[in-house]
Formats: C-alpha cells, sequence, structure tokens
C-alpha cells in the first residue's frame, strides 16, 4: 500500500460513505472502461501522436496518413476487430467510446485505407501493403522463467521487476547511441512486460530485412531452443555494443541485485544450473567439491551467492586457466541470466500489431502507462494505477481531474515526439502518470 | 543496349573465370532465339539451384565461392566467350519474367541472384570490385583520420571478436547509413555510432549486395505488374507457356496438397509418429504430448505438417484439442487457439492456404527460450541429439556418422542419413521437406498396392471440396511445350 492508495481510500470514506453505491470496488469491470474512454483516455494525445504531423493544419502534410492507419479492436465478448481505420481525431474517438474495446492494438501505415483493402485488391495488383511502421519491441517477464526463481508465468514481484528495468536501459542506450534514433516511447504493457515504440520517421520506414537486422544487433541467446544448455556463448571478445552493455549496466545488476533477490547459488540445483554453462569439467568439479562440502566456514557472515560467485570467478578468471573461453564463461553467465530477452517475431515485421499506450489490462485492470527510460527504476508494477483507483479519483472530484476543462487539449506534446514526455518529470507518483500526461 | 556495348567491350579476358558483372539495370534490346530464350534459363537455373542445395547445407563462405565459381563455369560459358556476356544479361531477365509472379518464386529467386551476385563479386580482382562500386553509386564516404582516430578504440574491438587483423593506421573505412549493410549490423560485425555503420574495406561486398538486392527486388515487382497487365496475354501461345514450365522445373514438389496417402485419423497419429516422423517433427509431437502446449512456432511447424500429412481440419481441431486441454481448458482452446488452426486451413483471415514448413525453412528459424521447434540438427546440443538419435533407434556407427555431419553444418545431410539408418534403405534424393520424409518412409513401409487404393479412393470422394478438387487438375505443361 502507499501512501497514495490509503489517502484515496480516505477520500472515498468521506466522500462516497454516506451516499452507498457511489463505492467502486477493485479489480476490472467492462463499466468503468466506459468511463475511462468517456474521461480519461487520450484520444487527442493518440491522434497527435499518430499523425506524425500529417494533422491537416499546414499545406504540405498528408492529409490521408492517419486514416492508413491501422487500429484493432478487441471486444468484451472475445470479437476481433481488425483493420478499423479513422480520418480524423473525432472519428476515432468516437468509435473507441462506442465500442468500447477492452483492447486496442495499432498497427502499420498501410498504402490504401485498411478498411478499403478489398476494393484495391479487385485491381490485382498487389497495393494494399504496410508502407510505416514504428520500430517495436516487446519484453515479457514469462520469457525469463528459466532465470528467475521468485515468480513465473504472468507473475512479477518487485524481486524479478529490474530485469525488465535492466532491459530498457540497454536496449534504449543503443537505439539512441548506436542507431541514433531520438523518439522513443517504453511503455508498461499492463501486467508482465514492456514495450518500446521507436517513432523517428527513418524507423518508421525500415524495411522487414532492416528491422530484423537490428533484431540480430540485439540478439545474444544463441540460436538454440531449450535443448541446448548452454544460452549464451561469445566465440571471441565482446562488440562494442556487449561490452558497454555488460560494464555499465549488467555487471553491476547481475552482482548487486539479480545475485542476491534470486539467490543464485543456495542450492544443489541452482548452482548446478550455473555449472552447466561452464563447458570445463575441472573447473566445474572443483567448484562442486567446495560447495558440496557446504562448510560453514570463516566468512559465513558473507552471503553464500556472493561467496561462491566470487569463487567461481577467482577459478575462472585464475592464471591457471590459459583457454579465453574460460574466462569468457564469467561474462557469458552474467548475460543469460540478465541481458534483455526480446520476442523477434515482433520487431522484425512491419505488419505486427502492439497494444496501444493507454490501454487498460483486463485482467489486472492496470493502465498501460509510459515509463521514462531515465528513471524506469522507478516503476513498480504493483502501484501503476488500475482503472478502479483512477475512477475513484474522477469520483472524488480531485481538482486535478478537472476533466470538463478541455484536459484533452491542454497537450503539451510537441508535435510528434517525445510524446508524453512531460509526464516524466521526477517524483510524481504513478498514480498521476496518466492524469500528468494529459494536462 | 548501352550495357550490352560497355560490357562486351571489357570481356576481352576470357581467362577470367568469372566475367565481368553487370548491373542488369535494363533488359538488354537484342533478338533471342526462342530455343536459347529456354536454354540459357535452364542454365542459369542449374547455377541458382546449386547455390540453394548448398546453402541449405550450411556450406561455409569458402565453400561457397569455390562452388559458384564452378557453376559458373560448368553451366554459364557461350561457346563463343564474347556471348559470355549476353548469356549471363538475357538469362537473368528471362528468369525475372519466370520467377516474378508469385511471393514465394521472388524470394526465392532474390535470394539466389543476391548469393550468385555475391560471390561473383568476391571473385572479382580489386579493380573490378571498385570500379562496380563507382557504377553503384553507393552512399558511402571513406572516414577521415580524425574520425578514424576517434573510432579506433571500438574498430579495434569489432575486429578483435572476429579474430581480424586490427586496423593499420592506413586502413579504409567506410561510414554509410546502418540500413544500408544490414547483414552486417545483425551478425554485429560493424561498429555503429549514431546510425552510421563503420564498415572496414574487406565488408563492402556487403553494401554492393543490399543495393543489387534492393534494386532487384523493386524490379521483381515493376517485372510483376508488367507480366499480368499485359505480357503474359499477348505471349499466350509463344513466351508464356515456357515461363510457366521453367519455374515448374527446379523448385521441388509443393507439399501443400498431399494427399497421395489420403487421411490419416488421430488413432494412427502416435504410431506414425513413431515410425515416420522426422526428428524435428516427432519432438514437437513428444513435446505436445508430455507438456500438452506448445509455442506458437512448435503449433506452426507441427501444424502445418500435420495438414501436408494429411491430417483433415476437423480432426487436427480435435487433436490439438484434447492436448491443449489438459494445460489451458476446452474453452480457453476454442477461444484462443482454434482459430490459429483454422487460419492454418485456409477458413480465417486473409484465406491462404498456407504451406508446410520447408528444412530450409526450420532450419533457418530462431527458436528462443521456451521454444521446441527448428531443427534438432541445428538447434540441439550434441548431448541433446544423441539422446533423441538414440531413441528414434539409430545405432552407433550411424550415430556418428549423424553428428559428423552436423558438426560440418550439413543439417541436412545428417537428417537423410538419420532417415537411412533407421528405415535400413537409401535415400538418394536426400531430405529437403518433413513432409518428403514422411512421403518416403510411408512408401518404403507401405506395401505399394494399398497406397495406389487410397489414393484411387480419395480422389473420388465425393464430398470433397470444390477448391481442393480444382487443385488436383492435372498440369498441362508438357502439352504446351511441344
Amino acid at each position: 500500500m502507499t501512501k497514495e492508495e490509503s489517502k484515496n481510500g480516505s477520500d472515498d470514506m468521506l466522500i462516497d460513505g454516506p451516499k452507498q453505491g457511489n463505492v467502486i470496488p477493485d479489480g476490472f469491470n467492462p463499466n468503468y472502461l466506459k468511463v475511462y474512454y468517456g474521461r480519461l483516455f487520450p484520444h487527442a494525445d493518440i491522434f497527435k501522436w499518430m499523425s506524425y504531423g500529417n494533422d491537416g493544419r499546414h499545406p504540405a502534410c498528408d492529409k490521408s496518413y492517419f486514416g492508413r492507419r491501422e487500429f484493432s479492436f478487441t471486444l468484451d465478448n472475445d470479437i476481433y476487430l481488425r483493420f478499423q481505420s479513422f480520418n480524423s481525431e473525432s472519428e476515432l474517438e468516437n468509435s473507441i467510446k462506442e465500442k468500447c474495446p477492452s483492447k486496442i492494438d495499432i498497427g502499420p501505415v498501410y498504402s490504401v485505407d485498411p478498411a478499403k483493402r478489398h476494393a484495391y485488391a479487385q485491381g490485382g495488383d498487389n497495393v494494399f501493403a504496410p508502407v510505416e511502421r514504428e520500430l517495436i519491441f516487446d519484453i515479457d517477464i514469462t520469457d525469463y522463467d528459466d532465470v528467475r526463481y521468485c515468480c513465473s508465468g504472468a507473475d512479477v514481484c518487485l524481486e524479478c521487476w529490474p530485469l525488465m528495468t535492466v532491459a530498457i536501459k540497454v536496449i534504449d542506450t543503443a537505439l539512441r547511441d548506436d542507431f541514433g534514433f531520438d523518439h522513443i516511447l517504453w511503455v508498461y504493457s499492463g501486467r508482465r512486460g514492456v514495450h518500446c515504440w521507436v517513432c523517428d520517421g527513418k524507423a518508421r520506414r525500415l524495411t522487414n530485412e532492416q528491422r530484423g537486422a537490428i533484431a540480430d544487433y540485439f540478439r545474444v541467446y544463441k540460436v538454440g531452443n531449450e535443448n541446448s544448455n548452454k544460452k549464451v556463448s561469445f566465440p571471441g571478445p565482446l562488440h562494442p555494443f556487449l561490452v558497454r552493455s555488460y560494464t555499465e549496466v549488467l555487471r553491476e545488476f547481475f552482482e548487486e541485485k539479480l545475485l542476491l533477490s534470486q539467490n543464485l547459488f543456495s542450492t544443489e540445483e541452482r548452482y548446478e544450473k550455473i555449472l552447466s554453462m561452464i563447458p570445463d569439467e575441472s573447473v566445474t568439479s572443483e567448484l562442486r567439491g567446495k560447495w558440496q562440502e557446504n562448510r560453514r566456514s570463516s566468512n559465513s557472515k558473507e552471503d553464500i551467492n556472493f561467496f561462491r560467485w566470487e569463487q567461481l570467478k577467482n577459478t575462472l578468471q585464475s592464471g591457471k586457466q590459459k583457454v579465453q573461453g574460460l574466462r569468457r564463461c564469467v561474462e557469458e553467465i552474467v548475460f543469460a541470466f540478465t541481458y534483455p530477452r526480446l520476442d523477434m517475431e515482433v520487431s522484425k515485421h512491419r505488419n505486427h500489431l502492439l497494444k496501444a499506450p493507454f490501454c487498460v489490462h483486463p485482467k489486472t485492470g492496470r493502465v498501460c502507462i509510459p515509463i521514462d527510460p531515465k528513471d524506469c527504476e522507478e516503476l513498480d508494477p504493483t502501484t501503476v494505477p488500475t482503472l478502479s483507483e483512477l475512477l475513484r479519483e474522477l469520483n472524488t472530484g480531485d481538482s486535478r481531474m478537472d476533466v470538463d476543462n478541455g484536459m484533452l487539449t491542454q497537450v503539451t506534446m510537441s508535435y510528434c515526439f517525445p510524446p508524453f514526455s512531460t509526464l516524466s518529470s521526477s517524483g510524481i507518483k504513478y498514480h498521476c502518470l496518466l492524469i500528468q500526461a494529459v494536462l | 543496349m548501352e550495357i550490352v556495348r560497355s560490357q562486351r567491350s571489357r570481356t576481352n579476358t576470357p581467362n577470367d573465370s568469372v566475367s565481368t558483372l553487370p548491373l542488369y539495370r535494363y533488359a538488354p534490346q537484342l533478338e533471342v532465339r526462342l530455343e536459347d530464350f529456354e536454354v540459357f534459363a535452364m542454365d542459369r537455373l542449374r547455377v541458382l539451384k546449386g547455390i540453394s542445395d548448398a546453402l541449405a547445407r550450411g556450406k561455409r563462405p569458402e565453400e561457397m565461392e569455390n562452388l559458384v565459381r564452378d557453376l559458373w563455369k560448368a553451366n554459364m560459358r557461350h561457346p563463343e566467350a564474347s556471348e559470355d556476356v549476353n548469356k549471363d544479361i538475357i538469362s537473368h531477365f528471362v528468369l525475372r519474367l519466370v520467377y516474378c509472379r508469385t511471393e514465394d518464386l521472388r524470394k526465392w529467386f532474390l535470394s539466389m541472384e543476391t548469393a550468385l551476385y555475391r560471390y561473383r563479386f568476391l571473385l572479382g580482382s580489386s579493380e573490378a570490385k571498385r570500379a562496380l562500386m563507382e557504377e553503384f553509386d553507393l552512399p558511402c564516404k571513406a572516414i577521415s583520420r580524425t574520425e578514424f582516430e576517434n573510432a579506433k578504440e571500438k574498430l579495434e574491438q569489432v575486429a578483435r571478436s572476429f579474430d581480424q587483423p586490427l586496423p593499420t593506421a592506413d586502413a579504409i573505412f567506410y561510414k554509410v547509413p546502418f540500413e544500408e549493410v544490414p547483414e552486417l549490423v545483425a551478425g554485429r560485425r560493424v561498429y555503429i555510432h549514431k546510425g552510421h555503420a563503420y564498415v572496414a574495406m574487406h565488408q563492402v561486398v556487403s553494401l554492393v549486395v543490399t543495393q543489387f538486392r534492393s534494386n532487384l527486388s523493386k524490379a521483381l515487382i515493376l517485372t510483376n505488374r508488367k507480366w499480368t497487365s499485359t505480357i503474359r496475354e499477348q505471349e499466350k501461345d509463344r513466351l508464356t507457356p515456357i515461363v510457366e514450365a521453367l519455374s515448374m522445373s527446379y523448385l521441388g514438389p509443393d507439399y501443400s496438397q498431399t494427399k497421395e496417402f489420403g487421411e490419416i485419423s488421430i488413432k494412427d497419429l502416435d504410431q506414425l509418429a513413431r515410425s515416420s516422423f522426422p526428428l524435428c517433427m516427432r519432438h514437437l509431437f513428444d513435446k505436445l504430448r508430455e507438456d500438452h502446449h506448445l509455442k506458437h512456432g512448435g503449433r506452426m511447424q507441427l501444424g502445418l505438417f500435420l495438414k501436408g500429412v494429411g491430417l483433415r481440419m476437423e480432426d487436427a481441431l480435435a487433436f490439438w484439442k484434447a492436448e491443449f486441454s489438459h494445460k489451458v481448458g476446452a474453452e480457453r482452446f476454442d477461444k484462443e487457439y482454434a482459430y490459429s488452426i483454422r487460419h492454418n486451413y485456409g477458413k480465417e483471415g486473409k484465406r491462404t492456404d498456407y504451406t508446410p514448413y520447408s528444412c530450409q525453412k526450420i532450419i533457418s528459424s530462431t527458436p528462443g527460450v521456451g521454444d521446441h521447434h527448428g531443427c534438432p540438427y541445428r538447434h540441439f546440443s550434441e548431448e541433446n541429439l544423441r539422446a533423441a538419435l538414440g531413441r528414434m533407434g539409430v545405432g552407433s556407427r550411424a550415430m556418428e556418422d549423424v553428428v559428423d555431419k552436423v558438426r560440418n553444418r550439413h543439417y541436412q545431410l545428417a537428417c537423410t542419413l538419420t532417415f537411412e539408418a533407421v528405415h535400413s534403405s537409401s535415400c538418394d534424393a536426400g531430405i529437403n521437406h518433413p513432409n518428403q520424409y514422411f512421403s518416403d518412409s510411408h512408401k518404403i513401409l507401405q506395401p505399394k498396392s494399398k497406397i495406389t487404393n487410397i489414393q484411387v479412393q480419395i480422389v473420388g470422394q465425393p464430398h470433397s471440396d470444390q477448391a481442393e478438387m480444382a487443385k488436383f487438375r492435372p498440369s498441362n505443361l508438357q502439352t504446351c511445350k511441344s
């Protein structure tokens, strides 16, 4: 419970308490969505963002641009409406309010209006094709199940969430410093991961092949599936991008956080998993011997994970080990446990759909809020505002929530990006993030 | 015409094993004998097919270079040396016509022609390389001394990561937008800073090839438009039959409509998996039975294979449902998974009848954590592969042979050897497709007479739907060709 929540709780008591029936219980409720889309969802911002300046206000703009963008709605009864398109902000807003989708996905900008694709198809000429699409990344905590012991599947907690933070740092830095992109939006996916939208014009126009190349640049996990022990293997010294990721982010995170929070060496099963990544029998049996004795030696005060990791490093990097490959094992282990695991297919193709920011996750009720990569440590997935919390705030008539007073028009976003950049000034509680974003 | 002439003047060095590379910018304004039209194209196809096979076997770049040189020598020399260039250009443009007509054909042609171009470029002299780079008008410029000094440390890191000699002070690096060298980016073979890749002199082939590829890709789309709008009709008695026959001749059979063994029923699946599935499918099948779940890549690879084997859609739905229900419940299956199965059978979405994956596609897939698809010969560790082969009943001797092929990255040969070991029978054609593995296995295990019986019965079935029947129409290419 954060302060914010308890404060809200008391507000509820004051205002809603006397007149029953106005209480907003926790959890997700489709009826709340109507209110949310009606009063909070930033339609104007989404329109402004997706127009990239083609909003009809200056002569050089492409008026058809926004109308060629695919939106997809998932309705309450699991009906999936693909290829929705809108010619104006009000069309978009009205349709969302009317259909009240439990999920909104955003697809590419096509060569022609996607809603009329069949009409064009009559021509027989393959004219209906994606022409622009943000470069996107999808990182999901479920893909880390083999390296986290606190949760599995869709669950996340504060012990494993930092893996996402690390992913954001590594990818964000590379997108900016290596690839030279500037307009990057990170979004909490509402439950178990993060999404990234790279919006530079250059990024939107990348071909599938170029997208694939970027995705591969980010890949260190070996091509191999469940049936291969060694997930990361470096044939030679590291590329500058990997060196930077390692020295600036991964090593410190592994040694100072993950090692202890996940108790990576605390049981035989766990340390065996790490030993299996070392291809040298003599090294592994030496370490195993030390650890199996399980002597509570003089340094019993020291954490066992930390102690064993130091032992492993000393053994692998001692003068005895002439083979360079063995020395690299330390790096390989760190990468295997901490390096971002991207869903490659999402990034590789122009036509992949991705959930829009500010959707509400139907299972958790949490809003997909933007994340400031500079402050990504601050995001706590367990306190991201939920639909019911937001509605409670609406009901309390908090001054920030002066909705009728043109909340949607006072957009502080610059012409295209970074969208929502104003929301990340430090110290803002997540509860307010959404509201801040549009004020 | 212009191009042809200028090329001709340059090819006065008949000893050059691979003649000067044309840019293929314009179709030649030449009269071509109909006979040459076809023969030249077939010769070039032999080269492309050779490249395709070698790539599928995972040949190394050095091996590829030699192979391309030999293939080119064997097929593309014209009796008159001065005609070499014309043959090169004519055959290329004929095949453009042949391979422009569908997405799959374009994709195949594009990657094979690009590979061919790459190795021909590499085989050329450094003078020829420079000339070609100029002609392409590539968007690159050499970096200055100061820029080199600033980036030196990073450039050295990259060189070391590939065991390349460190760049010396007089080394030339080109600075190009990273988009221009996707393959170097993908392999982390270049230093990238603020959107620019630093390409070493020995890597420029990548730039040339990317440029070539993108030009050809655009040209193929345009050719296709021309083909469908005018050429096909105009040439319907002359070129069209040749063009259509040429594309059929080398792509190998299409397994999307394999119905020759009739329906496979669910109850036979376990038995068939044991006897006739290739390892990749058997592994997926076993994992599905074990975990009652497969991730997307696995569902696609196995699902389309089963479809190719002859599992009807209704049976496929029942089969997947039975497994997935254990894990996610029947209701969630109907909601989340049934759609994609119907989709695979062309009953949902854009209603394309999807084709089972070939070995090439499976080998080049990139399974991640939690995935079970891919080619076991490529994606398993040796230990796991040995265990899996043991379960298939591959003896120790054969196992060594298989593992040996895997070490040399001949994944399809490894699979072929497995096939031979399991069936105690030779497989001369080699394995190129999981469904081919299945049908070859089935042929060996099934008495011949029975197969033909089933076939007759199936074709004659009254309730086969119209769309399927339509695809059975016999090819009329032979008659056209006469």
